[in-house]
């Protein structure tokens, strides 16, 4: 069981009157959100389809899925069936409602800019994220215990453990990297928003992760990829997770060709993990939810940081931030840096 | 009589286990040291399964090849697998997997050279439900020795020989790198005694009984997918989950054919080359992990293919619950 005072008790209150409001006036068709599991650290996802169900939503700081991913697999399944190729128009078919913060929002940013969902049919909620704890952290704090309940308050979390031991947690101290270096956890894009403004000051120390695995020499930052990764057991957790991963068929799939090896041999673990990492170039949000999912603690993260790290200096890009832009890959302007095709390598300017 | 009960210090077996002979391909859970409770690593799963397993070699043949080097077979270890620390439900799992694995050579290849060394649990954990499934804490049915705690004293432990081949080992490998203390048989008989957990047999039976298309036309379903990733986790982390694929893997005139771990959670699992998906939909492969394990696999071999030990309750990143889908179905049976 979780429970949640102050600020985040606040939201939640505030979140389930506006998602039964929105179900109850039939302006949305169903509302993607947080609900309690059986495991009080690991809130589920659900999709809630009628107003009396808005009371299961919560919102708390264990929300480590980015909802973005669910997103595209509602709005088609309220899509009443049509052939192939027959035209409907958009403003006819059922909206779907949804909880964002920061990055969540940019997703569905990037979900709009490519094509995957239809902006009118969304409704955005948006709250400001004040950070989500790292399940690895948590359950390294626990010490082996199993936490029985969770009561989270704005500072703190207290955890009851077995035989009626309990703990407190300072609970920005186990706030993953990604949330605690991000410098924009309020939504780009909303429609509403609920609770506070952004409170904590931002520093942009976003790189500070990738500058040590940086400073190393070409053999250490082989070592250091090889050892990080070398227990991937391909669950594909973290491309499931995903909101980038839309590909009906995934090139891990694909046989002909077959781009990689399906074991879990070291050269097959981290080619998987090099090419997902390529084709969430400029689109990653840094949100987390890979990191988050994987059953055995995989930095996968920090290769799409990398990524965003390049697209920050080279193009000045942040991905997802307005619906206006076109995404970074998809476009081309003749003043892009040239690092490699016309001047062979050297670094353009 | 074979001298086959033993009470032991904890740290002197670990010593003893080390010094066992090359013979043995020795693989030791570590909460044999710690005494933590719940299933730990799943140390059986990859023996039974290894990932990946190499099936045989093969090579192009050049026009005057000799025939003996096209196909070969993997040369199978003669080493004698010890696997230390083992819990009932995992030890369970063995017995569950062999009975749809009956004709796999590979496998019971494995199995009939290894010696199962199990460990009762003094505690269950919050996930642990293996009395649900028709088996319990004190389960030592499918294990070659048992191991078990002594009440009041972390350095202490009891071993007892169950089957012939456990017993051999006892008493011709490790009894004499022990060093034995009186009493063992009678505290072992009491210790075990003590451990009478209630077994629940209604469930298999309502499960049994039940109409399996009511069953599988449940309304739940279409809630629980919800959330659901589609990823190999639950399967995966599964002692019971078996599923494979197959591949040839070759480099210039070389190959193997392995076998690797596949998930019935995945749509390439059942994906047809004509591109027709039988199991298109989330809903589908969700319904079929949990259908299979509670309802087909009971209904073809009489047992739910699911032993408890609960680490998909544990590892699902969504919190997908097995027991919440046990209690949804044994609902719609009974109504
Ligand atoms: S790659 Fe990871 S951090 Fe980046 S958007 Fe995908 S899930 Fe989020
Ligand atoms: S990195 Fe983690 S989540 Fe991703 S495939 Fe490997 S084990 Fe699974
Ligand atoms: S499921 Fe049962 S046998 Fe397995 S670790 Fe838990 S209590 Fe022990
Ligand atoms: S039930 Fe959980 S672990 Fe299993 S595939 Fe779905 S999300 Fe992954
Ligand atoms: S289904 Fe879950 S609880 Fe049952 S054996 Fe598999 S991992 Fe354990």
């Amino acid at each position: 069981m979780l429970e949640v005072t102050g600020q985040h008790r606040e939201c939640q209150e505030q979140l389930r009157k506006r998602a039964r409001d929105l179900l109850a006036s039939g302006e949305i068709a169903a509302f993607i959100g947080y609900g309690n599991g059986s495991l009080p650290w690991v809130p589920r996802p659900i999709v809630v389809r009628s107003p009396e169900e808005a009371d299961r939503l919560v919102w708390n700081s264990f929300l480590t899925l980015n909802l973005a991913n669910y997103l595209p697999g509602v709005l088609k399944e309220l899509e009443p069936p049509r052939r192939r190729g027959e035209q409907v128009d958009p403003s006819t078919l059922p909206r779907v409602g949804i909880v964002a913060t920061g990055c969540w929002s940019r997703n569905i940013v990037i979900q709009v800019q490519e094509n995957q969902v239809d902006r009118s049919r969304v409704h955005i909620i948006g709250i400001s994220s004040r950070g989500m704890i790292s399940r690895h952290s948590f359950k390294q704090a626990l010490g082996g215990k199993e936490a029985l309940k969770i009561v989270e308050n704005d500072h703190e979390i207290e955890v009851t453990l077995s035989h009626g031991e309990t703990m407190v947690l300072s609970r920005w101290e186990y706030v993953r990297p990604n949330c605690k270096t991000c410098i924009h956890p309020g939504p780009v894009v909303s429609d509403e928003t609920i609770g506070p403004p952004p409170g904590r000051r931002l520093v942009d120390e976003r790189f500070r992760e990738i500058e040590e695995v940086e400073a190393k020499d070409s053999q250490g930052r082989w070592e250091w990829f090889e050892e990080a990764f070398k227990d991937c057991i391909r669950c594909y957790a973290c491309r499931n997770a995903c909101p980038l991963c839309y590909c009906p068929t995934c090139f891990v799939d694909d046989s002909r060709p077959q781009w990689v090896g399906k074991s879990i041999e070291t050269p097959d673990a981290l080619t998987f993990h090099i090419l997902r990492a390529y084709h969430c170039a400029g689109r990653c949000t840094d949100c987390g939810a890979c990191e988050s999912v994987c059953p055995v603690g995989i930095p996968m993260r920090l290769l799409t940081k990398k990524l965003i790290k390049e697209a920050q200096m080279l193009f000045d890009w942040e991905p997802g931030m307005s619906l206006e832009e076109a995404p970074l890959l998809g476009s081309f302007s003749p003043d892009d840096p040239d690092i490699a095709i016309l001047k062979g390598g050297e670094k353009g300017t | 009589m074979r001298y086959s009960a033993y009470r032991i210090d904890r740290a002197r077996l670990i010593e003893a286990i080390n010094m066992l002979g090359p013979g043995f391909d020795v693989r030791v859970a570590p909460h044999l040291e710690t005494g933590e409770s719940g299933p730990g690593e799943n140390m059986v799963k990859t023996f039974m399964f290894p990932q990946p397993e190499v099936l045989f070699t093969f090579k192009k043949a050049p026009p005057t090849a000799d025939d003996v080097d096209l196909l070969r077979e993997p040369s199978l270890p003669h080493t004698t697998t010890l696997l230390f620390g083992i819990r009932p439900c995992d030890a369970r799992s063995i017995h569950l997997n062999g009975l749809a694995y009956e004709e796999d050579t590979y496998f019971w290849h494995r199995i009939e050279g290894a010696i199962i060394v199990g460990y009762l649990c003094k505690t269950v954990l919050s996930t642990c439900f293996c009395q649900r499934v028709g088996s319990g804490p004190d389960d030592t049915r499918y294990m070659d020795v048992v191991m078990m705690d002594v009440e009041g004293d972390h350095d202490a432990l009891l071993l007892h020989g169950i089957t012939e081949k456990g017993m051999i080992f006892l008493s011709q490998e490790l009894g004499p790198l022990l060093i034995k203390c009186g009493g063992a048989k009678e505290e072992i008989e009491q210790s075990l005694g003590s451990r009478q957990y209630p077994k629940d047999t209604n469930t298999l039976d309502t499960l049994l009984s039940s109409d399996l298309m009511a069953l599988y036309n449940a309304p739940f379903w279409d809630q629980l997918k919800d959330g659901c990733l589609n990823c190999g986790i639950c399967t995966f982390r599964c002692p019971t989950c078996y599923c494979f694929d197959i591949q040839d893997e070759t480099l210039g005139a070389k190959g193997r054919r392995i076998r690797y771990w596949d998930s019935c959670m995945f749509p390439l699992f059942t994906q047809h080359a004509s591109g027709h998906n039988p199991r298109g939909g989330k809903i589908f492969r969700v319904r079929n992990r949990f259908m299979h394990k509670l309802k087909y696999f009971p209904d073809r071999f009489g047992a739910i293919s699911c032993v408890g030990c609960g680490r998909c309750v544990r590892d699902c990143p969504v919190n997908i619950d097995i027991r919440e889908v046990l209690d949804n179905l044994l609902e719609v049976a009974r109504s």
